[in-house]
């Protein structure tokens, strides 16, 4: 769903998921060219061939947050990419010779899961507001006689209550 | 005859329920012509309140035509148009002689049970709990009125239903929360919560002078509303509320403050201590959340007023009470004393300084009632308030 923005909400989560687009894209080119010593430095050498197809699916991923109007879906994405990288991480992790290496790289990934849900449920969350902005009750004040006359009535009343006393 | 019944938590259904018929000699049968879903039938809903039994009629935001009378009631008779409180007093006891009808120490009828549960008991209302009397509400074609020599208002010619319906709970319940606040022309009156009974605090701390009125919510809709009565408004959602308050009172806070949502707040991120009430509440220790109790505490000016016409159920915790005593704030709170103020608010509707029939966004029929309880809940559709026409079969 497109939408416009329009409130400072709205535009920090817009810039939130531009900047983790650039970080999807600029950790896809590191997979990509140092598929070989990042395999290594997580203890599984052997591993490097995939590390290269997930470093060119951050970088179709990075790219289609920053094109895209409506960056929810791909947010969206990135957390279901997130779930990938994890369970792969997770099947690496018994007998795994670097243990300091893959829990730094897990904990990683899940700091930036939470981060790519955050980012996608606010934004969900301000596209329902701007749905229901759409239903608009500024002429119904409740004051037939309008609202100055109504405080006019209550200065009047307060006026004559102090008189009074 | 038909009535909206409730069979338990989440679960409300129009049923066949046998007709109510008079038992005391003061009663009378009022024939509902409309009737309203109140912001506090959803905590019956919700199933937070204790005290509800499988089969009890809700509503006690309702008013119709008297159809019957008892031999005793020399203020009604058959064809008389009135508005019902929900409140039930009779009118003898000291409480309702002082006007403090909300806690009349004759009319809950399962008093022994609510000694034990508040250490003393109050009104019966309708609709409402067996804590408080266990009385038919007024979601139904019929009901039958106790103590109907009292509480009932009759309305005179030329007021449509919807002009005065709200006389029974929503407009007295604003305009006492805003009464208990002792408005000052300087004051800048903060209101929590935007629904209905917020919506007619506004209008009432604008009738009764306040400088400024803020109104707090996250619903854009309820917010234009807000609006629209002349209130400032803050979405929780995009600022801060304390600091927009700090904002628009030089940093003084607002000197009155007033709680519009209760026991329900809205669970949120943005109010970590509303998600750790939750789950508090789902541990079973902790009956309310009462986010909006701790920020008012927190940003009322010192020497303020803390109104609360929400309504609480139960137990809470994390109260700061250290604040609230060294800020020397009154809290002035309570169910509302209705035949208090309506006479007044009937004045003031025939005068056309209010019309209450703005905060309507929903007329349906009874059987819709279920269906519309989840609108209301869920806050679909743009629903503010609902009203319901009883006799209205199609």
């Amino acid at each position: 769903m497109e939408y416009e923005l329009q409130n400072p909400r709205r535009e920090r989560l817009e810039r939130t998921a531009i900047g983790l687009g650039w970080f999807s894209i600029a950790l896809g080119a590191t997979e990509l060219v140092f598929g070989e010593p990042l395999a290594r430095a997580l203890g599984m050498p052997r591993r490097a061939g995939v590390l290269r197809l997930f470093g060119v699916r951050e970088i179709a991923t990075g790219i289609g947050l920053l094109a895209a109007r409506d960056r929810q879906p791909w947010l969206w994405g990135r957390v279901a990419g997130d779930g990938l990288d994890l369970a792969f991480l997770a099947a690496n992790v018994d007998g795994n010779p670097r243990p300091v290496g893959i829990a730094t790289a897990i904990g990683a990934v899940v700091g930036a899961t939470a981060m790519d849900a955050l980012t996608a449920q606010g934004l969900a969350g301000c596209e329902r507001k701007a749905r229901r902005a759409q239903v608009d009750y500024s002429s119904r004040s409740g004051f037939p006689l309008g609202i100055q006359a109504a405080r006019d009535l209550a200065r009047h009343a307060l006026q004559q209550s102090a008189v009074r006393h | 005859m038909r009535a909206l019944v409730w069979h338990g938590k989440k679960d409300i259904r129009c049923d066949t329920v046998p007709d109510p018929g008079i038992e005391e000699s003061r009663d009378a049968i009022v024939k509902v012509t409309t009737c309203a879903i109140c912001g506090s039938d959803l905590h019956l809903f919700d199933g937070f309140m204790m005290g509800m039994k499988a089969g009890d009629i809700i509503g006690h935001e309702f008013m119709g035509e008297v159809v019957e009378v008892g031999a005793e009631n020399r203020k009604l008779k058959v064809g008389d148009r009135v508005v019902v409180p929900f409140t039930i007093a009779c009118g003898d006891c000291d409480q309702c002689k002082a006007g403090n009808f909300s806690v009349c120490e004759r009319s809950n009828r399962n008093r022994d049970l609510q000694d034990k549960a508040f250490g003393h008991h109050t009104a019966g209302l309708f609709g409402y709990t067996h804590l408080t009397g266990g009385y038919a509400g007024g979601q139904a074609e019929y009901v039958r009125v106790p103590f109907a020599d009292v509480g009932p208002v009759k309305i005179p010619d030329g007021l449509t239903d919807e002009q005065v319906l709200f006389l029974g709970d929503i407009l007295p319940t604003g305009w006492q929360a805003a009464m208990q606040c002792d408005i000052q022309p300087t004051d800048t009156v903060a209101i929590w919560g935007a629904g209905p009974v917020g919506q007619m605090a506004i209008r009432s701390a604008v009738l009764l002078g306040a400088k400024q009125v803020v109104a707090i919510d996250c619903l854009p809709e309820r917010l234009s509303m807000a609006r629209a009565g002349g209130a400032v408004t803050i979405d929780f959602e995009e600022e801060s509320v304390i600091d927009r308050l700090n904002d628009l009172t030089q940093g003084k806070g607002p000197d009155k403050c007033i709680d519009a949502v209760g026991m329900e707040a809205h669970i949120s991120h943005h109010h970590p201590d509303s998600i750790y009430d939750r789950a508090k509440q789902a541990m079973f220790l902790e009956t309310d959340r009462p986010h909006v109790l701790r920020e008012m505490i927190y940003v009322c000016r010192p020497a303020g007023i803390l109104s609360i016409p929400g309504v609480y159920g139960g137990l809470v915790d994390k109260i700061p009470f250290g604040a609230l005593m060294n800020k020397g704030l009154t809290i002035r709170t309570g169910q509302t004393h209705v035949n208090r103020w309506t006479d007044d608010l009937l004045r003031r509707i025939q005068n056309g300084e209010i019309d209450p029939t703005f905060v309507i966004t929903h007329t349906v029929r009874l059987e819709d009632g279920p269906a519309m309880y989840r609108t209301f809940r869920d806050k679909q559709d743009g629903c503010v308030k609902c009203v319901i026409k009883p006799q209205q079969l199609h």
